[in-house]
């Protein structure tokens, strides 16, 4: 029997059980685009299935580290950066949880760009959305790794010397199997893209555009936008990665130049996932490894009977 | 220097085997009946470079490296990348000759590989005269012929060991059941022959000396081991069964055995991209409900620091280990010392709510690393093993009935659904994971883990509110920094009433005391019971507890002798200092023997350094530091 009656459980899911029952007053500036992902991920959750005590949200350092203080499920808000690495050590000690990671471009495209990369390559099966405002908002304004070129800040008083980074196209590269882009000003697709993310077996990346009314007012709440799927403008197989690096390097590059194309930009469902690629090897116990410490009939074998032999 | 020991000391390139060869040894000396203990000193590269590798033998217990050696095997560096000339760092080829020369003690013998090492060059290094000072018994003996004509040149070390055997009267049996049982078929057929061979050609040219190599028995089943092997073994049986890790020396020992074992008993290793992910992905286990660890080095553990201090704010479990090679930043990567100290005390911002244990030997490895999870799951804290590359490389044997225990896999302060249910929720439905004051009077507050039903929290790095939401609410601030804090007294009388982590050595009633940490601690009791022969009265203590400091074991140790020594592998005092720091007082008592010179403290260099500190002469030697008390 499972110490974690909460997984799996068989009932209706209401989109309100995520609604925390005293709900704390967001930090959010009013007209933020955080708003929508919160939205969003809330409307998913029926979706697919999930109730609070069985998802594991966990957030790094920014404006939208806060995701999980208004959202009710499990919550671990970590340090700047550095919610992948914690997130994706919980799926491999018990993979039934539904594990979500969330952070801002700051968080995993700067400072946290390495686990981002390696979480991508190792495919672990679990959902990052990333709250992509081209700012660092909390800090109040600063140029950001997907800031613009030329992009002026207090910290970059004559302009951004530098490229900006590309989200769609460094995760495409670096392994993750389900990468899309939406936005908070399109509500329907960002929930129909974070059901699927969660339902895909692999590592699914969103980068999400939330406007930053205060910060950064140039990006003009990524108004109005095209989803790729439905524009007859382009049309690329999502699952054939050489069309899916085309279309997201234009996707990338327009929307520099005021165009904001979304949708799913590449899906790759036959790789498995990292914890199935563990298992295979026999690197990975069959049964999640948090149960065994719940189960009194576990048997704890140790090195007295099973190392020492070698030593003698 | 101790009569009645061997001390063997085998020297070669990195690549030549010596490390093997010496495991070999030091087994096969256990096997009969011996006490052995190893010391190692290695270059930080992979072929090539002076490597060597001493075995003490004695009939009674060993516990430190000894004062020199008496046997040196110098097989020369076969990997030596400029082995005609002379190289920046010196004649390469020769240098597992030439640079041993300072440590043989009179009347030793030395047996080097005239197959790779030149007559002329041998001559021009000046071995002549120096043999002929210091009364040394040259052997030189083509170990590489007696190699090849059988097998391979890399057999020069089995033909050592042969040879060796022969010179000290040595039976061979020993070593041919080692052949037999880690070799088979032709490589096992040639080492048998390369070892017989040099074993009579050694006989036959009859080498006098004086050495007598002890003899000993076994009351009971030993085992040979490390450090790295203790502190795996001390996880495992505790119930780990997660690590993470990112490779660097000398930590990377630890993280290999585990990686190792831990699939057979159901476990998960991770190697990931770098120590703060290596720090975080323990955490995330952890959090999950898996009893878990990782670990690094001086460098490595730097960039666990933010980390750590989610561990401390978030009370999640999580035993980190620490072992310490010279600094500062890259330092001498293969080399011993004891100066992360302060770092892993006091890294990371805010005040630091962890503990730090730091076993003195490989026995102390297994147990404190025990205690660690033992007191990091039920208490909620982060837990560091500190020790350094001299444990983590250092073999010696032991009796296998000290790893004869029960394991034990308890998750700690966890609760179980059924608890939950019955367990403080706010109006808002979370799980109040974090309450001012537990129910049963403690500081710790017990967590449920995700997929609990109704068990949901947050877990913050920000100060936060009894169910985990961030608060900045003053007196909400000052009952949680409290309680994380009072957690450390708390364990300090847990420690108290269990088994004390502290070692006493020598007579009660002695005048002077040499206070040490960790891996000196062997050294310190044999230099001890050495002052003690020599007229002296002298006691010493081994402090493990380092975080929360044992301030009323060593407060009454300390009030019980006129001085205090306190010897440490760093430069600028650091357990002094903190002794100092904790007890708030004893700074005109306390005096320090220093060593950083990337070599250990050898017994001698103690009983010396003890001896011109009461004296209030100047240290003769040069390789060590004196800093007098305060007032002196």
């Amino acid at each position: 029997m499972s110490a974690f009656s909460a997984i799996n459980e068989e009932r209706e899911i209401e989109r309100d059980e995520f609604t925390p029952g005293i709900e704390p007053q967001a930090t959010w500036c009013p007209g933020c685009g955080d708003f929508g992902v919160l939205k969003a991920l809330k409307q998913a959750m029926p979706e697919v299935g999930k109730n609070p005590d069985e998802v594991a949200l966990f957030t790094g350092i920014g404006c939208s580290g806060k995701l999980n203080s208004y959202f009710n499920s499990y919550g671990f808000h970590t340090i700047h950066g550095r919610s992948l690495p914690v997130a994706r050590a919980a799926k491999l000690a018990n993979p039934n949880l539904e594990v979500i990671a969330a952070g801002g471009d700051g968080d995993g495209y700067g400072i946290g760009g390495n686990h981002t990369i390696h979480t991508a390559r190792e495919n672990h099966d679990m959902t990052y959305i990333v709250f992509n405002n081209e700012i660092f908002g909390l800090t109040k304004g600063q140029t950001s790794p997907t800031s613009p070129k030329g992009h002026k800040s207090k910290t970059q008083p004559h302009g951004s010397a530098k490229s900006p980074i590309r989200p769609l196209s460094q995760q495409l590269n670096a392994g993750a199997t389900y990468i899309a882009r939406t936005a908070a000003v399109n509500p329907n697709q960002a929930k129909e893209i974070i059901a699927e993310a969660i339902e895909h077996d692999g590592f699914a990346h969103i980068d999400f555009l939330t406007q930053c009314p205060t910060w950064n007012k140039d990006a003009k709440h990524y108004v109005p936008y095209t989803d790729v799927q439905q524009s007859d403008e382009f049309d690329f197989d999502v699952s054939d990665r050489a069309e899916a690096a085309e279309m997201m390097r234009k996707t990338e590059e327009r929307l520099y130049e005021g165009e904001v194309l979304t949708g799913r930009m590449y899906i790759e469902d036959e790789r498995p996932s990292y914890g199935e690629e563990k298992r295979q090897i026999g690197e990975m116990p069959e049964e999640p490894l948090a149960e065994r410490y719940f189960d009194e009939d576990a048997e704890w074998e140790r090195t007295y009977d099973n190392l020492l032999e070698h030593h003698k | 220097m101790t009569d009645n020991e061997l001390i063997w000391r085998i020297a070669g390139g990195s690549g030549d085997g010596i490390d093997s060869t010496s495991q070999n040894f030091a087994k096969a000396l256990m096997w009969s009946g011996l006490n052995v203990f190893t010391h190692r000193h290695y270059p930080s590269r992979i072929r090539g470079g002076h490597t060597y590798v001493e075995v003490r033998a004695k009939d009674e217990p060993v516990q430190s490296r000894g004062d020199g050696y008496n046997f040196l095997l110098a097989l020369g560096d076969s990997f030596a990348r400029n082995p005609q000339e002379e190289a920046y760092y010196g004649k390469e080829e020769l240098k597992p000759l030439y640079e041993n020369f300072d440590d043989l003690r009179e009347g030793g013998v030395l047996l080097y590989d005239e197959g790779l090492l030149d007559e002329e060059d041998v001559d021009e290094i000046g071995l002549e005269e120096a043999a002929e000072e210091n009364n040394w018994h040259v052997v030189p003996m083509d170990l590489r012929g007696i190699a090849k004509e059988h097998g391979r040149e890399i057999m020069r070390n089995t033909a050592g060991i042969g040879a060796t055997a022969a010179i000290l009267d040595i039976s061979t049996d020993e070593f041919e059941k080692l052949i037999t049982q880690n070799m088979s078929g032709d490589m096992q057929e040639a080492n048998l022959n390369v070892l017989h061979d040099a074993y009579e050609a050694a006989s036959e040219l009859d080498v006098d000396h004086d050495i007598e190599v002890p003899e000993g028995s076994h009351d009971e089943e030993q085992v040979i081991l490390s450090g790295s092997n203790a502190i795996s073994y001390g996880a495992i049986d505790e119930g780990c069964r997660f690590i993470s890790g990112y490779p660097m020396t000398p930590w990377t020992d630890v993280f290999t055995i585990m990686s190792q074992h831990l699939p057979e008993f159901g476990g998960i290793s991770e190697q990931v991209e770098d120590e703060i992910a290596a720090a975080a992905l323990a955490l995330g286990a952890s959090h999950a409900g898996v009893k878990a660890m990782s670990g690094s080095s001086g460098g490595g553990f730097a960039l666990m620091s933010e980390p750590l201090g989610l561990a401390e704010m978030t009370e999640t479990p999580i035993v980190l280990v620490e072992a310490m090679r010279a600094g500062p930043s890259t330092g001498m990567p293969t080399k011993p010392e004891q100066a992360d100290l302060e770092h892993v005390l006091y890294t990371s911002q805010g005040d630091s709510a962890r503990v730090v244990f730091a076993p003195a030997n490989i026995r102390e490895c297994y147990t404190q690393t025990r205690s660690a999870f033992r007191i990091a799951y039920e208490y909620q804290i982060p837990v560091i093993v500190i020790y350094d590359q001299k444990i983590q490389g250092e073999l010696r044997n032991l009796p296998a009935s000290h790893f004869d225990e029960e394991p034990n896999a308890d998750p700690g302060s966890v609760l179980t659904e059924e608890e939950i249910q019955d367990a403080a929720h706010h109006s808002s439905g979370k799980f109040q994971r974090f309450l001012h004051e537990p129910e049963d009077g403690s500081n710790v507050s017990p967590r449920s883990v995700p997929g609990q039903k109704d068990g949901r929290f947050l877990a913050t790095g920000n100060e936060h509110n009894p169910s985990g939401h961030i608060s900045e609410d003053p007196e909400n601030r000052i009952a949680q920094m409290n309680r994380r804090l009072n957690k450390l007294d708390d364990i300090r009388a847990d420690l108290d009433e269990n088994t004390s982590h502290q070692t006493y050595h020598g007579p009660d009633e002695a005048e002077y005391g040499i206070l040490v940490w960790g891996s000196q601690q062997g050294t310190v009791f044999e230099a001890v019971d050495r002052l003690n022969e020599n007229g002296h009265s002298v006691k010493a203590l081994g402090v493990s507890d380092m975080a929360p400091y044992p301030k009323e074991e060593v407060s009454e140790w300390l009030e019980s002798v006129d001085e205090a020594l306190v010897v440490e592998m760093n430069a600028t005092a650091q357990f002094r200092g903190l002794t100092q720091k904790e007890l708030g007082k004893y700074g005109d008592k306390l005096s320090s023997l220093l060593k950083y010179n990337g070599n250990p403290f050898e017994p001698a260099e103690i009983v010396d350094g003890f001896e011109s500190s009461i004296d209030g002469e100047e240290l003769a030697a040069s390789n060590m530091k004196y800093l007098p008390a305060a007032g002196d």
